[in-house]
């Protein structure tokens, strides 16, 4: 049965799904989520998602959400080289421990910068309180700098080795998405900033794929009108 | 022994994993690390967690960190009744949607709250920011709204069926949390009120024991 995709690029769990669909050369049919003109609050798409949040799968009939879920689920479900997810249960508890801790210790600052600093302004149209300012960019920086310092401290190609985990992608597409606001985790990050070419050169031309939107909103430095018209 | 447990009590994913332990009969040795003393900065804890939180366990020199992770890890070492997390892919599928749910949709607002408004009004004697709670107690509302409304929306016991799963447990200590600030997601939401009794009354006595410092700060902070 072919896996129906429900997702919007610019969402950064969906990219993870993106690519990692493609890169397992599992066909899916696309089912475009555009979460700025407010689909995912229709009537239609609550009747089929109830919690209003992509990106989600439906096979057989079954909906399954949350991007780490449907990728443990497919990762049992399909033929996926164990590399992504190794069935060796010490393995699985390191790669578990990055992913549980990502939702809060990297999802969440990074996404907190975006809306408090660009998102919300546009759509109330007042300025940021400096407080919210100071509070999400330093949360953002931790979060860069827990990457850089622990989690990359052992300088290897990926978190886990050799061999790409479900976790980097995860990782890799959290890391981008504040480049479309105009912090890039990169900078002054060596170690991040390797991690992240090695990613890309290894999941070309998936990756550029999964991020074109992203990229071309991040380099037409977007006025904060047009911010809001592409999100 | 061979199991080591670090883990505050004031601290939801510490309950959750305490509470497995002790209602699945799995032994350890208590390794209590009391953030209000600064027991997770301690060189010796910082050695274990470098990120300085808890729950973390050491079995037999493997560290496991992160409540989510360390529950299925246990599921899958020790011998764990299959309804915690079971292994049937989809029934393990469906369980992960709210596992990994959890995290932003409901353990970040109300944490975010309890920390807000109980936690660093006490750790810098400073009044909370009203802008910052007025961010997070609609996020809170929003989410123990959904608990009602979408994952309790049928008439079984607990999240999954008849049968507790880790779900549960993650589950109800992050909504125990925010009474410490006088709300209780229980008010006004039948569904999730029965569902909390269910928990407490299957993992009783263990699952008081858990919560018997925050019962009892609930109970001054009343006064
Ligand atoms: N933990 C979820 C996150 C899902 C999520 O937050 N999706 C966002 C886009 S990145 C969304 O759909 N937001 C719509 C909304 O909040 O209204 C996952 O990993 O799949
Ligand atoms: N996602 C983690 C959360 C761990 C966590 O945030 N622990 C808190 C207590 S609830 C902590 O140790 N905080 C101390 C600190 O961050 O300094 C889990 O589920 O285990």
């Amino acid at each position: 049965m072919t896996i129906q995709f429900y997702y919007d690029i610019l969402s950064q769990p969906c990219r993870t799904l993106y690519l990692f669909l493609k890169l397992n050369n599992l066909s899916f049919n696309k089912h475009v989520i555009n979460l700025a003109k407010g689909h995912h609050r229709t009537e239609e798409f609550k009747k089929i998602n109830p919690i209003s949040l992509v990106p989600f799968i439906e096979e057989n009939g079954v909906i399954l959400r949350e991007s780490v879920g449907i990728m443990r689920y497919l990762c049992r479900e399909k033929n996926i080289p164990d590399h992504w997810y190794p069935k060796d249960h010490k393995s699985q508890a390191k790669i578990d421990e990055f992913i549980e801790w990502h939702h809060i210790g990297l999802r969440f600052p990074l996404t907190m910068f975006f809306r408090v600093c660009h998102l919300e302004p546009l759509l109330t149209g007042k300025e940021p309180l400096k407080s919210d300012v100071e509070w999400s960019i330093s949360g953002m920086k931790i979060s860069c700098n827990v990457m850089e310092n622990f989690w990359l401290s052992n300088d290897r190609k990926f978190l886990f080795g050799d061999h790409l985990t479900i976790a980097d992608l995860l990782a890799a597409m959290e890391i981008e998405q504040p480049r479309m606001c105009g912090y890039d985790p990169r900078n002054g990050r060596p170690k991040l900033t390797a991690y992240m070419n090695n990613i890309r050169a290894e999941t070309n031309p998936y990756y550029d794929e999964a991020c074109e939107l992203l990229n071309s909103i991040s380099a037409k430095k977007l006025s904060k009108q047009e911010i809001k018209s592409n999100l | 022994m061979s199991l080591k447990f670090y883990y505050d009590l004031m601290s939801q994913p510490s309950r959750a994993i305490y509470v497995f332990l002790k209602v699945t009969g799995i032994k350890f040795e208590s390794k209590p690390t009391i953030l209000g003393k600064l027991g997770h900065k301690s060189e010796e804890f910082l050695k274990i967690n470098p990120i300085g939180q808890v729950p973390v366990i050491d079995d037999n020199g493997f560290i496991v960190r992160e409540s989510v992770g360390i529950l299925r890890y246990l599921c899958r070492e020790k011998g764990i009744p299959d309804h915690w997390y079971p292994k049937e892919s989809k029934a393990q599928a469906k369980l992960d949607e709210f596992i990994e749910w959890q995290h932003i949709g409901l353990r970040l607002p109300c944490a975010f709250y309890f920390k807000l408004k109980w936690l660093e009004p006490r750790l810098t004697g400073e009044k909370p920011l009203e802008s910052e709670i007025e961010r997070f107690q609609p996020l809170m509302l929003d989410s123990c709204d959904l608990m009602e409304t979408f994952w309790l929306n049928h008439n079984k016991k607990f999240l999954f069926g008849n049968h507790l799963t880790i779900a549960d447990l993650l589950a109800v200590m992050e909504l125990e949390q925010p009474k410490l600030c006088g709300f209780d997601p229980r008010q006004g939401r039948p569904r999730l009120a029965a569902y909390m009794a269910s928990v407490k009354s299957e993992t009783s006595p263990y699952y008081d024991e858990a919560n018997k410092i925050i019962d009892k700060l609930a109970s001054m902070s009343k006064l």
